[in-house]
Protein backbone atom coordinates (compact mmCIF):
# COMPACT_ATOMS: atom_id res chain seq x y z
CA UNK A 1 0.00 0.00 0.00
CA UNK A 2 1.39 3.47 -0.73
CA UNK A 3 2.43 6.19 1.86
CA UNK A 4 -0.18 9.06 0.76
CA UNK A 5 1.08 10.76 3.95
CA UNK A 6 3.09 14.59 3.76
CA UNK A 7 4.66 16.75 6.08
CA UNK A 8 3.41 19.93 6.02
CA UNK A 9 5.76 22.66 7.91
CA UNK A 10 6.32 19.83 10.72
CA UNK A 11 2.90 18.94 9.88
CA UNK A 12 1.86 15.12 9.70
CA UNK A 13 -1.22 14.50 6.93
CA UNK A 14 -2.62 11.28 6.93
CA UNK A 15 -2.85 12.30 2.56
CA UNK A 16 -2.60 15.50 0.83
CA UNK A 17 -6.58 16.05 0.38
CA UNK A 18 -7.86 18.52 2.78
CA UNK A 19 -11.07 20.71 1.98
CA UNK A 20 -11.02 24.56 0.93
CA UNK A 21 -12.37 27.33 3.39
CA UNK A 22 -16.24 28.21 2.53
CA UNK A 23 -16.65 25.03 0.95
CA UNK A 24 -16.75 22.66 3.87
CA UNK A 25 -18.87 25.10 6.86
CA UNK A 26 -17.10 23.76 9.74
CA UNK A 27 -16.93 20.56 8.63
CA UNK A 28 -20.13 18.60 10.64
CA UNK A 29 -22.41 19.62 7.40
CA UNK A 30 -20.47 16.82 5.93
CA UNK A 31 -21.23 14.15 8.34
CA UNK A 32 -23.52 12.31 6.66
CA UNK A 33 -21.63 12.04 3.66
CA UNK A 34 -18.29 11.00 4.10
CA UNK A 35 -15.93 10.07 7.32
CA UNK A 36 -13.87 13.43 8.11
CA UNK A 37 -11.13 11.13 9.65
CA UNK A 38 -9.88 10.12 6.28
CA UNK A 39 -9.33 13.74 5.47
CA UNK A 40 -6.04 15.38 5.84
CA UNK A 41 -7.56 18.54 7.19
CA UNK A 42 -10.09 20.58 7.49
CA UNK A 43 -9.84 24.17 6.47
CA UNK A 44 -12.97 25.78 7.93
CA UNK A 45 -14.92 28.97 7.24
CA UNK A 46 -13.28 32.44 7.57
CA UNK A 47 -13.20 33.71 11.14
CA UNK A 48 -13.29 37.85 11.67
CA UNK A 49 -12.85 39.77 14.36
CA UNK A 50 -17.04 40.42 14.87
CA UNK A 51 -19.76 38.96 13.10
CA UNK A 52 -20.46 39.98 9.81
CA UNK A 53 -23.42 39.47 8.10
CA UNK A 54 -22.21 39.54 4.46
CA UNK A 55 -23.37 40.89 0.90
CA UNK A 56 -27.10 41.29 -0.03
CA UNK A 57 -28.49 38.18 -1.83
CA UNK A 58 -27.82 37.24 -4.60
CA UNK A 59 -24.43 36.30 -3.99
CA UNK A 60 -24.02 33.41 -6.22
CA UNK A 61 -23.95 33.41 -10.51
CA UNK A 62 -23.06 30.27 -12.57
CA UNK A 63 -20.78 30.27 -15.05
CA UNK A 64 -19.42 28.01 -17.63
CA UNK A 65 -17.30 25.39 -15.63
CA UNK A 66 -17.49 27.78 -12.80
CA UNK A 67 -19.07 29.87 -10.36
CA UNK A 68 -18.95 33.22 -8.58
CA UNK A 69 -19.69 34.26 -5.15
CA UNK A 70 -19.88 37.45 -3.08
CA UNK A 71 -20.75 35.78 0.08
CA UNK A 72 -18.16 38.70 1.84
CA UNK A 73 -17.07 36.38 4.92
CA UNK A 74 -20.39 36.18 6.40
CA UNK A 75 -19.58 34.56 10.01
CA UNK A 76 -20.52 34.94 13.72
CA UNK A 77 -17.16 36.17 14.88
CA UNK A 78 -14.63 34.85 16.77
CA UNK A 79 -15.67 34.62 20.05
CA UNK A 80 -18.81 32.72 18.40
CA UNK A 81 -16.17 30.47 16.93
CA UNK A 82 -14.32 29.77 20.24
CA UNK A 83 -17.54 29.18 22.46
CA UNK A 84 -19.85 27.69 20.18
CA UNK A 85 -18.12 26.00 17.26
CA UNK A 86 -14.56 24.85 18.58
CA UNK A 87 -15.81 22.57 21.33
CA UNK A 88 -17.78 20.55 18.70
CA UNK A 89 -15.10 20.01 15.75
CA UNK A 90 -12.40 20.48 18.30
CA UNK A 91 -12.02 16.20 18.26
CA UNK A 92 -12.54 15.61 14.42
CA UNK A 93 -9.75 13.15 13.67
CA UNK A 94 -8.23 15.26 10.90
CA UNK A 95 -6.25 18.66 11.56
CA UNK A 96 -8.81 21.62 11.63
CA UNK A 97 -7.48 24.72 10.04
CA UNK A 98 -8.97 28.32 10.48
CA UNK A 99 -9.33 30.59 7.64
CA UNK A 100 -8.51 33.77 9.59
CA UNK A 101 -9.93 37.00 7.83
CA UNK A 102 -10.17 40.65 8.81
CA UNK A 103 -10.26 44.36 7.29
CA UNK A 104 -7.13 45.92 9.79
CA UNK A 105 -3.71 44.23 10.59
CA UNK A 106 -5.58 45.04 14.15
CA UNK A 107 -8.26 43.05 13.42
CA UNK A 108 -5.71 39.76 11.85
CA UNK A 109 -3.67 40.16 14.75
CA UNK A 110 -6.62 39.85 17.54
CA UNK A 111 -8.19 37.06 15.94
CA UNK A 112 -5.36 34.98 15.39
CA UNK A 113 -4.39 35.43 18.93
CA UNK A 114 -7.09 33.74 19.97
CA UNK A 115 -6.99 31.19 17.41
CA UNK A 116 -3.78 30.59 19.06
CA UNK A 117 -5.37 29.44 22.50
CA UNK A 118 -7.19 26.87 21.07
CA UNK A 119 -4.96 23.30 21.92
CA UNK A 120 -6.79 21.46 19.17
CA UNK A 121 -6.45 23.90 15.87
CA UNK A 122 -2.69 23.34 14.96
CA UNK A 123 -2.41 25.85 12.27
CA UNK A 124 -4.20 29.43 10.89
CA UNK A 125 -4.75 30.15 6.87
CA UNK A 126 -4.65 33.78 6.75
CA UNK A 127 -6.81 34.98 4.21
CA UNK A 128 -5.12 38.01 2.15
CA UNK A 129 -7.40 37.10 -0.77
CA UNK A 130 -10.85 37.33 -0.40
CA UNK A 131 -11.90 39.94 -3.28
CA UNK A 132 -16.00 40.64 -1.88
CA UNK A 133 -14.77 42.54 1.06
CA UNK A 134 -14.67 46.39 0.80
CA UNK A 135 -11.69 46.99 3.15
CA UNK A 136 -8.41 44.83 3.75
CA UNK A 137 -9.08 41.12 2.47
CA UNK A 138 -7.71 41.35 -1.01
CA UNK A 139 -5.78 44.63 -0.78
CA UNK A 140 -3.29 42.72 1.88
CA UNK A 141 -3.15 40.24 -0.90
CA UNK A 142 -2.12 42.25 -4.04
CA UNK A 143 0.43 44.89 -2.41
CA UNK A 144 3.65 42.91 -1.62
CA UNK A 145 4.43 45.26 1.50
CA UNK A 146 0.87 45.43 2.74
CA UNK A 147 1.05 41.46 2.63
CA UNK A 148 4.25 41.42 4.48
CA UNK A 149 2.99 43.58 6.95
CA UNK A 150 -0.69 41.73 7.97
CA UNK A 151 2.18 38.20 8.00
CA UNK A 152 4.64 39.56 10.28
CA UNK A 153 2.05 41.14 12.91
CA UNK A 154 0.38 37.90 12.95
CA UNK A 155 3.77 35.86 12.98
CA UNK A 156 4.70 38.02 16.16
CA UNK A 157 1.44 36.48 18.05
CA UNK A 158 0.68 33.19 16.38
CA UNK A 159 2.76 30.49 18.00
CA UNK A 160 2.01 27.31 16.03
CA UNK A 161 1.99 27.24 11.66
CA UNK A 162 1.09 30.00 9.83
CA UNK A 163 -0.40 29.52 6.28
CA UNK A 164 -1.31 32.53 3.91
CA UNK A 165 -3.24 31.77 1.40
CA UNK A 166 -2.83 34.22 -1.94
CA UNK A 167 -4.96 35.69 -4.14
CA UNK A 168 -4.59 35.52 -8.25
CA UNK A 169 -5.49 39.27 -8.80
CA UNK A 170 -2.11 40.27 -9.05
CA UNK A 171 0.37 40.99 -11.82
CA UNK A 172 3.10 38.78 -10.23
CA UNK A 173 2.67 36.23 -7.89
CA UNK A 174 6.27 35.40 -7.03
CA UNK A 175 6.40 38.93 -5.87
CA UNK A 176 3.40 38.14 -2.77
CA UNK A 177 4.51 34.59 -2.39
CA UNK A 178 7.90 36.31 -1.73
CA UNK A 179 6.43 39.28 0.28
CA UNK A 180 4.77 36.64 2.50
CA UNK A 181 7.84 34.62 2.66
CA UNK A 182 9.43 37.17 4.36
CA UNK A 183 6.64 38.50 6.85
CA UNK A 184 7.23 34.80 8.11
CA UNK A 185 4.48 32.94 6.66
CA UNK A 186 5.58 28.44 6.86
CA UNK A 187 3.20 27.62 3.94
CA UNK A 188 1.49 29.26 1.07
CA UNK A 189 -2.06 28.18 0.32
CA UNK A 190 -2.90 29.41 -3.18
CA UNK A 191 -5.20 30.10 -4.99
CA UNK A 192 -8.17 32.06 -4.07
CA UNK A 193 -10.95 33.06 -6.10
CA UNK A 194 -10.16 35.12 -9.12
CA UNK A 195 -12.30 38.91 -9.49
CA UNK A 196 -15.03 38.18 -12.27
CA UNK A 197 -18.11 39.38 -13.35
CA UNK A 198 -21.94 38.36 -14.40
CA UNK A 199 -24.44 40.17 -16.39
CA UNK A 200 -28.14 39.57 -17.39
CA UNK A 201 -28.67 41.07 -20.69
CA UNK A 202 -32.56 40.82 -20.15
CA UNK A 203 -32.53 42.52 -17.32
CA UNK A 204 -29.40 44.97 -18.42
CA UNK A 205 -27.94 44.50 -14.80
CA UNK A 206 -25.63 42.39 -12.85
CA UNK A 207 -26.48 38.89 -11.49
CA UNK A 208 -24.41 39.83 -8.28
CA UNK A 209 -25.42 42.50 -5.68
CA UNK A 210 -21.55 43.36 -5.48
CA UNK A 211 -21.78 43.64 -9.14
CA UNK A 212 -18.62 41.83 -9.00
CA UNK A 213 -17.18 38.36 -7.18
CA UNK A 214 -14.81 35.76 -7.30
CA UNK A 215 -14.72 33.00 -9.76
CA UNK A 216 -13.93 29.18 -8.39
CA UNK A 217 -14.40 25.78 -10.24
CA UNK A 218 -12.50 24.11 -12.90
CA UNK A 219 -12.81 27.52 -15.25
CA UNK A 220 -9.98 28.69 -13.13
CA UNK A 221 -7.64 25.61 -12.11
CA UNK A 222 -5.28 26.23 -15.28
CA UNK A 223 -4.25 29.49 -13.92
CA UNK A 224 -3.96 28.03 -10.37
CA UNK A 225 -1.37 25.18 -11.91
CA UNK A 226 0.56 27.81 -13.37
CA UNK A 227 0.49 30.06 -10.54
CA UNK A 228 1.53 27.09 -8.22
CA UNK A 229 4.52 26.25 -10.83
CA UNK A 230 5.69 29.45 -10.52
CA UNK A 231 5.52 29.63 -6.96
CA UNK A 232 7.56 26.50 -6.32
CA UNK A 233 9.80 27.80 -8.28
CA UNK A 234 10.56 31.07 -6.33
CA UNK A 235 10.25 29.93 -2.90
CA UNK A 236 11.11 27.33 -0.75
CA UNK A 237 8.34 26.94 2.01
CA UNK A 238 5.45 24.18 0.91
CA UNK A 239 2.51 25.07 -0.96
CA UNK A 240 -1.14 23.91 -0.49
CA UNK A 241 -2.78 24.29 -3.82
CA UNK A 242 -6.24 24.66 -5.06
CA UNK A 243 -8.55 25.88 -7.81
CA UNK A 244 -11.24 24.13 -9.80
CA UNK A 245 -10.10 20.69 -8.09
CA UNK A 246 -12.86 18.08 -9.19
CA UNK A 247 -11.02 14.85 -9.30
CA UNK A 248 -7.86 12.82 -8.60
CA UNK A 249 -5.80 13.72 -12.22
CA UNK A 250 -6.22 17.32 -11.51
CA UNK A 251 -5.26 16.90 -7.36
CA UNK A 252 -2.21 15.36 -8.96
CA UNK A 253 -1.81 18.12 -11.61
CA UNK A 254 -1.29 20.25 -8.66
CA UNK A 255 1.10 18.31 -6.60
CA UNK A 256 3.44 17.23 -10.18
CA UNK A 257 3.36 21.70 -10.29
CA UNK A 258 4.10 22.05 -6.79
CA UNK A 259 2.05 21.39 -4.31
CA UNK A 260 2.58 19.55 -1.09
CA UNK A 261 -1.07 18.94 -0.55
CA UNK A 262 -4.11 20.23 -2.35
CA UNK A 263 -7.84 21.30 -1.12
CA UNK A 264 -11.10 20.49 -2.63
CA UNK A 265 -13.08 23.55 -2.57
CA UNK A 266 -16.02 23.97 -5.04
CA UNK A 267 -16.46 20.45 -6.27
CA UNK A 268 -17.98 19.91 -2.70
CA UNK A 269 -21.21 21.48 -3.59
CA UNK A 270 -21.18 19.17 -6.44
CA UNK A 271 -20.72 16.00 -5.10
CA UNK A 272 -20.12 16.05 -1.51
CA UNK A 273 -18.05 12.64 -1.16
CA UNK A 274 -15.60 13.93 -4.03
CA UNK A 275 -12.74 14.44 -1.20
CA UNK A 276 -12.87 11.00 -0.79
CA UNK A 277 -13.09 9.90 -4.23
CA UNK A 278 -9.65 12.21 -4.60
CA UNK A 279 -8.13 10.36 -2.00
CA UNK A 280 -9.20 6.59 -3.21
CA UNK A 281 -8.03 7.74 -6.94
CA UNK A 282 -4.66 9.69 -5.57
CA UNK A 283 -3.98 5.97 -4.02
CA UNK A 284 -5.17 4.03 -7.83
CA UNK A 285 -2.22 6.51 -9.68
CA UNK A 286 0.15 5.81 -7.03
CA UNK A 287 -0.45 2.00 -7.29
CA UNK A 288 -0.34 2.27 -11.30
CA UNK A 289 2.95 4.38 -11.45
CA UNK A 290 4.58 1.90 -8.39
CA UNK A 291 5.01 4.95 -6.60
CA UNK A 292 5.71 4.50 -2.86
CA UNK A 293 5.60 8.03 -1.55
CA UNK A 294 3.19 10.46 -2.35
CA UNK A 295 5.98 13.23 -1.59
CA UNK A 296 7.86 11.40 -4.93
CA UNK A 297 5.49 13.48 -6.87
CA UNK A 298 5.72 16.57 -5.11
CA UNK A 299 7.12 19.03 -7.91
CA UNK A 300 8.30 16.25 -10.06
CA UNK A 301 7.11 17.80 -13.31
CA UNK A 302 9.18 16.54 -15.76
CA UNK A 303 9.95 19.56 -18.00
CA UNK A 304 12.49 18.31 -20.86
CA UNK B 1 -35.80 17.97 13.24
CA UNK B 2 -32.47 17.14 10.58
CA UNK B 3 -33.13 13.89 8.67
CA UNK B 4 -29.96 11.81 7.29
CA UNK B 5 -28.70 13.64 4.12
CA UNK B 6 -28.11 10.78 0.82
CA UNK B 7 -26.48 11.03 -1.98
CA UNK B 8 -28.00 8.41 -4.47
CA UNK B 9 -28.40 7.42 -7.84
CA UNK B 10 -32.22 7.23 -8.40
CA UNK B 11 -33.76 5.12 -11.62
CA UNK B 12 -36.24 7.23 -13.57
CA UNK B 13 -39.38 4.83 -13.28
CA UNK B 14 -42.04 7.42 -15.11
CA UNK B 15 -41.88 10.45 -17.25
CA UNK B 16 -44.73 11.99 -17.57
CA UNK B 17 -44.92 15.20 -19.75
CA UNK B 18 -47.47 17.47 -18.69
CA UNK B 19 -47.22 20.22 -21.09
CA UNK B 20 -45.17 22.57 -22.86
CA UNK B 21 -43.02 23.84 -19.86
CA UNK B 22 -43.46 21.01 -17.34
CA UNK B 23 -42.50 17.08 -16.82
CA UNK B 24 -43.15 15.18 -14.05
CA UNK B 25 -40.13 12.66 -12.82
CA UNK B 26 -41.02 9.45 -10.77
CA UNK B 27 -37.70 7.88 -9.41
CA UNK B 28 -37.41 4.79 -7.87
CA UNK B 29 -34.75 4.61 -5.14
CA UNK B 30 -32.69 1.69 -5.34
CA UNK B 31 -32.28 1.18 -1.35
CA UNK B 32 -35.48 2.29 1.19
CA UNK B 33 -36.26 5.83 0.86
CA UNK B 34 -35.70 7.85 3.86
CA UNK B 35 -37.68 9.71 5.71
CA UNK B 36 -38.64 12.92 3.47
CA UNK B 37 -41.07 15.39 5.33
CA UNK B 38 -43.07 18.03 2.86
CA UNK B 39 -41.51 21.26 2.10
CA UNK B 40 -38.33 19.38 1.76
CA UNK B 41 -36.33 19.64 -1.77
CA UNK B 42 -33.54 17.64 -3.59
CA UNK B 43 -30.52 18.88 -5.46
CA UNK B 44 -30.52 16.81 -8.62
CA UNK B 45 -26.99 16.25 -11.03
CA UNK B 46 -27.43 17.64 -14.79
CA UNK B 47 -24.64 15.26 -16.51
CA UNK B 48 -23.45 16.20 -19.68
CA UNK B 49 -24.42 19.23 -19.73
CA UNK B 50 -21.09 21.93 -19.25
CA UNK B 51 -23.22 25.33 -18.62
CA UNK B 52 -24.84 23.32 -16.12
CA UNK B 53 -21.97 23.58 -13.83
CA UNK B 54 -24.43 23.74 -10.47
CA UNK B 55 -26.95 20.98 -9.35
CA UNK B 56 -30.61 22.11 -9.73
CA UNK B 57 -33.01 22.45 -6.32
CA UNK B 58 -36.51 20.64 -6.81
CA UNK B 59 -39.33 20.45 -4.20
CA UNK B 60 -39.93 16.82 -3.48
CA UNK B 61 -43.95 16.18 -5.38
CA UNK B 62 -44.85 13.39 -3.69
CA UNK B 63 -43.28 10.25 -2.16
CA UNK B 64 -44.87 6.47 -2.31
CA UNK B 65 -42.98 5.11 0.37
CA UNK B 66 -45.03 1.50 -0.63
CA UNK B 67 -43.62 1.71 -4.19
CA UNK B 68 -40.47 3.52 -2.87
CA UNK B 69 -40.51 6.69 -5.66
CA UNK B 70 -40.79 10.13 -5.23
CA UNK B 71 -41.77 12.18 -7.86
CA UNK B 72 -40.05 15.54 -8.69
CA UNK B 73 -42.73 18.35 -10.89
CA UNK B 74 -39.64 20.11 -13.15
CA UNK B 75 -40.64 23.39 -15.14
CA UNK B 76 -37.80 23.89 -17.77
CA UNK B 77 -35.98 27.32 -17.15
CA UNK B 78 -32.68 27.15 -19.05
CA UNK B 79 -30.22 24.55 -20.01
CA UNK B 80 -29.92 22.29 -17.09
CA UNK B 81 -33.83 21.64 -16.81
CA UNK B 82 -33.74 21.31 -20.49
CA UNK B 83 -31.31 18.42 -20.21
CA UNK B 84 -33.49 16.56 -17.13
CA UNK B 85 -36.56 17.11 -19.49
CA UNK B 86 -34.80 14.16 -22.05
CA UNK B 87 -34.12 11.39 -19.20
CA UNK B 88 -35.71 8.86 -20.23
CA UNK B 89 -37.22 5.73 -18.19
CA UNK B 90 -34.06 3.62 -16.76
CA UNK B 91 -32.20 6.83 -16.69
CA UNK B 92 -30.47 7.27 -13.74
CA UNK B 93 -30.64 10.59 -11.82
CA UNK B 94 -28.46 11.60 -8.97
CA UNK B 95 -29.96 13.28 -5.97
CA UNK B 96 -28.71 15.08 -2.51
CA UNK B 97 -31.78 14.36 -0.35
CA UNK B 98 -34.10 15.54 1.69
CA UNK B 99 -32.58 19.02 1.99
CA UNK B 100 -33.86 21.82 4.34
CA UNK B 101 -36.79 22.27 6.57
CA UNK B 102 -40.42 21.45 5.95
CA UNK B 103 -43.41 23.09 6.78
CA UNK B 104 -45.14 22.97 9.79
CA UNK B 105 -47.45 20.80 11.16
CA UNK B 106 -50.88 22.75 11.77
CA UNK B 107 -52.65 22.75 15.19
CA UNK B 108 -55.43 23.87 13.24
CA UNK B 109 -57.90 21.89 10.23
CA UNK B 110 -58.50 25.20 8.27
CA UNK B 111 -55.96 25.24 6.21
CA UNK B 112 -55.41 27.29 2.93
CA UNK B 113 -52.11 26.05 0.21
CA UNK B 114 -51.60 28.47 -2.34
CA UNK B 115 -49.47 27.82 -4.91
CA UNK B 116 -48.08 29.33 -8.29
CA UNK B 117 -46.51 28.11 -11.35
CA UNK B 118 -44.08 25.74 -10.11
CA UNK B 119 -44.38 26.49 -6.72
CA UNK B 120 -47.21 23.92 -6.47
CA UNK B 121 -44.53 21.52 -6.17
CA UNK B 122 -44.29 20.97 -2.52
CA UNK B 123 -48.32 21.12 -1.85
CA UNK B 124 -49.25 17.79 -3.26
CA UNK B 125 -46.71 16.53 -0.71
CA UNK B 126 -47.84 18.33 1.96
CA UNK B 127 -52.09 17.87 0.97
CA UNK B 128 -51.19 13.68 1.11
CA UNK B 129 -49.21 14.68 4.55
CA UNK B 130 -52.06 16.79 6.24
CA UNK B 131 -54.66 13.86 4.90
CA UNK B 132 -52.82 11.82 7.10
CA UNK B 133 -53.56 13.91 9.66
CA UNK B 134 -57.32 13.99 9.18
CA UNK B 135 -56.30 17.48 7.47
CA UNK B 136 -58.28 18.36 4.04
CA UNK B 137 -57.39 21.67 3.01
CA UNK B 138 -58.41 23.93 0.63
CA UNK B 139 -56.06 23.85 -2.53
CA UNK B 140 -55.78 27.16 -4.81
CA UNK B 141 -53.54 26.16 -7.46
CA UNK B 142 -52.90 29.35 -9.88
CA UNK B 143 -51.75 28.34 -13.52
CA UNK B 144 -50.82 30.92 -16.70
CA UNK B 145 -53.18 29.35 -18.88
CA UNK B 146 -55.76 25.93 -19.31
CA UNK B 147 -52.77 24.10 -21.02
CA UNK B 148 -50.78 24.35 -17.96
CA UNK B 149 -53.35 23.39 -15.37
CA UNK B 150 -52.48 19.53 -14.50
CA UNK B 151 -53.01 17.10 -12.02
CA UNK B 152 -55.73 18.50 -10.49
CA UNK B 153 -57.41 14.91 -10.16
CA UNK B 154 -54.78 13.90 -7.65
CA UNK B 155 -55.04 17.59 -5.39
CA UNK B 156 -58.80 17.06 -5.39
CA UNK B 157 -58.04 13.56 -3.68
CA UNK B 158 -56.76 15.37 -0.91
CA UNK B 159 -58.37 18.95 -0.35
CA UNK B 160 -61.17 21.20 -2.07
CA UNK B 161 -59.31 22.32 -4.92
CA UNK B 162 -59.65 26.05 -6.37
CA UNK B 163 -58.11 27.23 -9.67
CA UNK B 164 -57.19 30.39 -11.21
CA UNK B 165 -55.73 31.01 -14.71
CA UNK B 166 -53.78 34.34 -15.81
CA UNK B 167 -56.06 34.73 -19.06
CA UNK B 168 -59.41 33.02 -17.69
CA UNK B 169 -59.43 29.89 -19.61
CA UNK B 170 -59.62 27.48 -16.73
CA UNK B 171 -61.41 28.25 -13.16
CA UNK B 172 -61.17 32.10 -12.34
CA UNK B 173 -59.56 34.68 -14.28
CA UNK B 174 -56.29 36.67 -12.64
CA UNK B 175 -53.71 35.39 -10.31
CA UNK B 176 -53.92 33.55 -6.90
CA UNK B 177 -53.56 35.88 -4.92
CA UNK B 178 -56.79 37.78 -7.06
CA UNK B 179 -59.20 34.27 -6.46
CA UNK B 180 -62.28 35.49 -4.78
CA UNK B 181 -61.68 33.47 -1.31
CA UNK B 182 -59.84 36.39 -0.58
CA UNK B 183 -62.56 38.77 -0.92
CA UNK B 184 -64.83 37.31 1.26
CA UNK B 185 -65.58 39.43 5.03
CA UNK B 186 -64.33 36.70 7.00
CA UNK B 187 -61.86 34.18 5.69
CA UNK B 188 -62.04 31.19 8.01
CA UNK B 189 -58.93 29.73 7.45
CA UNK B 190 -56.47 29.52 10.55
CA UNK B 191 -52.84 28.87 8.82
CA UNK B 192 -52.18 29.52 5.06
CA UNK B 193 -48.90 27.39 3.51
CA UNK B 194 -47.89 29.27 -0.03
CA UNK B 195 -44.94 28.78 -2.28
CA UNK B 196 -44.56 30.34 -5.75
CA UNK B 197 -43.17 33.34 -7.50
CA UNK B 198 -41.71 36.01 -5.19
CA UNK B 199 -44.35 38.67 -5.49
CA UNK B 200 -47.38 35.99 -5.28
CA UNK B 201 -45.91 35.18 -1.56
CA UNK B 202 -45.22 38.76 -0.77
CA UNK B 203 -49.33 39.36 -1.88
CA UNK B 204 -50.27 36.17 -0.07
CA UNK B 205 -48.20 36.92 2.92
CA UNK B 206 -49.77 40.75 3.40
CA UNK B 207 -53.63 39.08 3.51
CA UNK B 208 -52.41 36.70 5.88
CA UNK B 209 -50.87 39.10 8.13
CA UNK B 210 -53.95 42.00 7.55
CA UNK B 211 -56.01 39.21 8.51
CA UNK B 212 -54.01 37.85 11.41
CA UNK B 213 -53.98 34.21 9.41
CA UNK B 214 -50.41 32.69 10.41
CA UNK B 215 -48.47 31.95 7.03
CA UNK B 216 -45.63 29.85 5.96
CA UNK B 217 -44.11 30.37 2.29
CA UNK B 218 -40.99 28.36 0.81
CA UNK B 219 -38.69 30.45 -1.10
CA UNK B 220 -36.26 29.43 -4.35
CA UNK B 221 -33.33 31.63 -3.43
CA UNK B 222 -30.52 30.66 -6.17
CA UNK B 223 -28.19 27.94 -4.41
CA UNK B 224 -25.01 26.16 -4.82
CA UNK B 225 -24.14 23.33 -2.80
CA UNK B 226 -27.90 23.05 -0.95
CA UNK B 227 -26.85 21.69 2.34
CA UNK B 228 -25.60 24.77 4.13
CA UNK B 229 -21.73 25.34 3.50
CA UNK B 230 -21.69 27.68 0.28
CA UNK B 231 -24.04 30.47 2.24
CA UNK B 232 -25.45 31.78 -1.24
CA UNK B 233 -28.81 31.30 -0.76
CA UNK B 234 -29.40 33.02 2.14
CA UNK B 235 -32.28 36.05 2.71
CA UNK B 236 -32.39 38.28 5.36
CA UNK B 237 -34.71 37.47 8.57
CA UNK B 238 -35.37 38.94 12.30
CA UNK B 239 -32.44 37.11 13.06
CA UNK B 240 -30.24 38.19 10.66
CA UNK B 241 -29.07 36.25 7.18
CA UNK B 242 -30.20 32.48 6.93
CA UNK B 243 -29.70 29.75 4.70
CA UNK B 244 -33.14 29.21 2.50
CA UNK B 245 -31.33 25.87 1.84
CA UNK B 246 -31.07 24.74 5.95
CA UNK B 247 -33.09 27.04 7.89
CA UNK B 248 -36.00 26.92 4.85
CA UNK B 249 -36.81 26.69 2.57
CA UNK B 250 -39.99 27.08 4.59
CA UNK B 251 -39.96 30.47 6.65
CA UNK B 252 -43.05 31.67 8.83
CA UNK B 253 -43.60 34.93 7.12
CA UNK B 254 -43.24 36.79 10.56
CA UNK B 255 -39.10 35.92 10.21
CA UNK B 256 -38.79 37.58 6.62
CA UNK B 257 -37.21 40.78 5.97
CA UNK B 258 -40.12 41.54 3.24
CA UNK B 259 -38.60 45.08 2.56
CA UNK B 260 -34.72 43.77 1.90
CA UNK B 261 -36.06 40.75 -0.74
CA UNK B 262 -34.77 40.66 -3.86
CA UNK B 263 -36.55 40.95 -6.76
Amino acid sequence: MPDLSVNIAGLHFKNPVSTASGTFGYGDEFRDFIDLARLGAVFVKAVTGKNREGNAYPRMAETSSGMLNSVGLQNKGVDHFCRDIYPRIRNFDTHIIVNVSGSTVEEYVEVAQRINELEKIPAIELNISCPNVKLGGMAFGTIPSMATEVTAAVRKVYKKILMVKLSPNVTSITDLAKAVVDGGADVITMINTLLGMAIDAERRQPVLSTITGGLSGPAIKPVALRMVWQVHNAVKIPIIGLGGIMNAADAIEFLLAGASAIQVGTANFIDPCVSIKIIDGIEDYMNRHKIESVALLIGALRTE
Amino acid sequence: MELKKFVHDLQVVHYQRLNERHFLLELLSPEKLPLILPGQFAQALVENSPATFLRRPFSIHSVDYGANTLKLLIQIKGEGTLRLSRLKEGDALNLIYPLGNSFSIPNTKDVLLVGGGCGVAPLLFLAQFLNQRHIHPTILLGFRTREEVSEIEIYAKYGNVLITTDDGSEGEKGLAVNHSIFNSEKLSFKKIFCCGPDAMMKAVAEIARKREISCEVSLENSMACGFGVCLCCITPTVSGNERVCVEGPVFNINRLKWNNFAN
